[in-house]
C-alpha cells in the first residue's frame, strides 16, 4: 500500500511539472525563445494563490481570479518584451528573461515579503482517502492530478483539433506562410505566451496548499522543467507529459530507494536519455 | 485592384528595384517574365508586405498598402502562392486547407473546402497524409488549392509550375485558366510563354531590376528579337 502512495505522489508531481514545462516547451517550439522567466511564473502564482486567498477568503475564488491576471501579464509581456525577442539571438533571450526573474523576486519582495507562507486546503477537499487501517491518502492531492489531466487533455485538443492549434502549428512551421494566408502571426505568439504563462501561474497556484509558498520556489522548478523540455524533446507536447511523468517517478522513488543519489536522479535519467535520443524523446534531430 | 509606383527596394546596400511601376486591373491575368535575379520575386514580396521597399506606393483595392503588415494584404483579397511553395509539413492536407478558410473581403464564399476537393480529386484521396509526405505536384496542388480557401481576388502565382511533371502541369494551368475565366486577377511569374502568351492579358518583362517591356502577349510573340533579348528563348 505504501507503495500505491508513492506512486499516487509521483503522477501528482509529475502532472503539476507538465503544466510548467508544457509552456515552456511551446514557447521554445513556436516562438524559439528560451524563457528564464517561466519558473518565476509559478512563483508568482503560489504568492497570487497566498495573497488572493487571504483577500477574498477562498482559494475557489482566487484561482479564476488568478487565471485572468496571469493571463493579462502573459499578454503585456509578450507584447513589450518578448516579441522583440524573436528574431534574435539566444544571448539576448537569456539575458532578458533573467532579468525578469531579478525584477519578479524583487517585486515579490517588496509585496508580500520575504517569508514563508502556506496556504491551507479548501474546506471541500481538505479530507484523506483511507487506503488500509493506518494508512490514508489526501484528497486535494487526487484533485491535482484530476485538474492537470483535464488541462492536459484540453491542451491536446486545441493544438491538434481546433483551426487556432492548426494556426499555431502552422506558424511554429512557416511563420511568413502563414502571414501570407491573412493570419496574425503576433496575436497567436501573444497568445500562445499568455496561455503558458497563465498554465504556469495556474500550477504554483494549486500547488500552494501542498508545497509551501517561498522566494526561489520558481528556480527549482524552472530547473526541473527545463530537464523536463529537453528529455522530451524540444517543441513536443508529448514529449513532455511523458517526460514529467518519468521525472516524478524518479525524483519520488529516488528519494525513497536512494536517498543519498535523489539529489542527482534526474540529471541521470536525462543523461541516459540523451545518450540514447540526442534530440529527446519525441524531438526532431 | 493593385496598382504599385515607382517601387526601389534594397538588401542592404544592393540596390534590387530600380523604380518598377507596376498593376493589375480586376480580373486580369498578368505574366511576370525575365531571366532569373532580375527581381521577380523581390518585385512580389516588396508589393505584398514581405520585403519594405525603401520608396514607392502600394495601392490594393484602393487602399494605401505600402506599409501594411503582410496578413492584412492577405485580408484585402490577396493570396500569395510562393516559390517552393510552402506547404505546412507538419499539417495533413486537411489541415493545411482548412487552416486558411475565410470569407473574402466581400464576404464572398464561393470556394469551399468541398470545390478545392472537387478541383484537385487527388488531394481527398490524400486527406489525412501530412503535407511532408507529398509529391511536388501534390503539394503545388495544396498550395494552389489552400490560396483559394481564402477566396482571393487577386492570386498571385511565383513558379507555380516549377519542376513539375508536364501532365500535372498542364493540371496546374488547366485550374488558372478556369480562374482567369471566372473573373478572379492574377499575377504569373513562370518560364513558359507558350503556355503565358495564350493565357494572359498583359506581359511585363524586368531587366535587372527595371521594367523593360509592359503589353499584350501578342505583341511579344510578333518580335522575337525582344523574346530573345530579354527572356532568352
Amino acid at each position: 500500500m505504501e507503495w500505491l502512495i508513492q506512486i499516487l505522489n509521483s503522477v501528482q508531481y509529475g502532472l503539476l511539472l507538465f503544466l510548467v514545462a508544457s509552456g515552456l516547451t511551446l514557447i521554445f517550439g513556436i516562438m524559439g525563445v528560451i524563457n528564464l522567466a517561466h519558473g518565476s511564473f509559478y512563483m508568482i502564482g503560489a504568492y497570487l494563490a497566498f495573497s488572493l486567498a487571504e483577500l477574498t477568503g477562498s482559494l475557489w475564488t482566487a484561482l479564476p481570479l488568478g487565471i485572468v491576471l496571469a493571463f493579462a501579464l502573459g499578454l503585456v509581456l509578450e507584447i513589450l518584451l518578448i516579441s522583440r525577442l524573436y528574431r534574435r539571438d539566444h544571448l539576448y533571450q537569456v539575458l532578458l528573461t533573467f532579468g525578469l526573474i531579478l525584477v519578479f523576486e524583487e517585486m515579490r519582495s517588496i509585496l508580500v515579503g520575504d517569508d514563508v507562507h502556506g496556504v491551507a486546503i479548501p474546506a471541500l477537499l481538505d479530507a484523506s482517502l483511507p487506503l488500509t487501517e493506518n494508512l490514508s491518502y489526501p484528497v486535494y492531492r487526487l484533485f491535482i492530478s484530476a485538474v492537470c489531466l483535464v488541462l492536459a487533455a484540453l491542451m491536446y485538443f486545441t493544438i491538434q483539433k481546433t483551426r487556432l492549434g492548426m494556426m499555431v502549428r502552422a506558424g511554429a512551421s512557416n511563420a511568413e506562410m502563414t502571414q501570407a494566408l491573412g493570419i496574425n502571426i503576433r496575436w497567436i505568439h501573444a497568445l500562445v505566451f499568455a496561455a503558458g504563462v497563465a498554465l504556469a501561474v495556474f500550477a504554483g497556484m494549486i500547488a500552494a496548499p501542498v508545497s509551501s509558498v517561498f522566494p526561489g520556489m520558481g528556480n527549482q522548478v524552472l530547473i526541473i522543467c527545463f530537464v523536463i523540455v529537453v528529455i522530451g524533446g524540444i517543441g513536443s507536447l508529448k514529449g513532455a507529459l511523458i517526460a514529467s511523468l518519468l521525472i516524478g517517478f524518479v525524483d519520488t522513488f529516488g528519494k525513497v530507494l536512494l536517498p543519498e543519489l535523489a539529489g542527482v536522479a534526474v540529471y541521470l535519467l536525462m543523461a541516459i536519455v540523451l545518450l540514447f535520443r540526442p534530440a529527446g524523446l519525441y524531438g526532431r534531430p | 485592384m493593385l496598382v504599385a509606383r515607382d517601387l526601389h527596394t534594397f538588401f542592404d546596400s544592393s540596390h534590387v528595384l530600380h523604380g518598377i511601376d507596376f498593376s493589375v486591373a480586376e480580373g486580369e491575368t498578368v505574366a511576370l517574365m525575365g531571366r532569373n535575379g532580375v527581381g521577380k520575386t523581390t518585385l512580389i514580396r516588396s508589393m505584398l508586405g514581405h520585403v519594405q521597399p525603401r520608396t514607392g506606393s502600394v495601392r490594393i483595392a484602393g487602399r494605401d498598402a505600402t506599409r501594411l503588415a503582410p496578413y492584412r494584404i492577405a485580408r484585402l483579397g490577396v493570396a500569395y502562392v510562393p516559390e517552393g511553395r510552402g506547404v505546412f509539413p507538419n499539417l495533413s492536407v486537411i489541415e493545411n486547407l482548412v487552416m486558411a478558410a475565410r470569407p473574402g473581403d466581400d464576404r464572398r464564399t464561393g470556394w469551399t473546402l468541398e470545390r478545392v476537393l472537387e478541383t484537385f480529386p487527388r488531394l481527398s484521396e490524400r486527406l489525412q497524409h501530412r503535407g511532408m509526405q507529398l509529391s511536388g505536384g501534390e503539394q503545388q496542388m495544396l498550395t494552389l488549392g489552400r490560396a483559394l480557401m481564402t477566396n482571393p481576388k487577386l492570386l498571385v502565382l511565383d513558379e507555380a509550375t516549377e519542376g513539375l511533371a508536364p501532365l500535372i502541369a498542364q493540371e496546374i494551368w488547366h485550374t488558372i485558366r478556369v480562374l482567369r475565366d471566372a473573373g478572379t486577377a492574377t499575377i504569373i511569374v513562370d518560364k513558359n510563354f507558350a503556355v503565358l502568351s495564350h493565357l494572359a492579358h498583359r506581359c511585363v518583362i524586368l531587366v535587372k531590376g527595371r521594367k523593360v517591356f509592359d503589353g499584350p502577349p501578342a505583341e511579344l510573340s510578333m518580335q522575337p528579337g525582344l523574346r530573345r533579348q530579354y527572356l532568352g528563348i
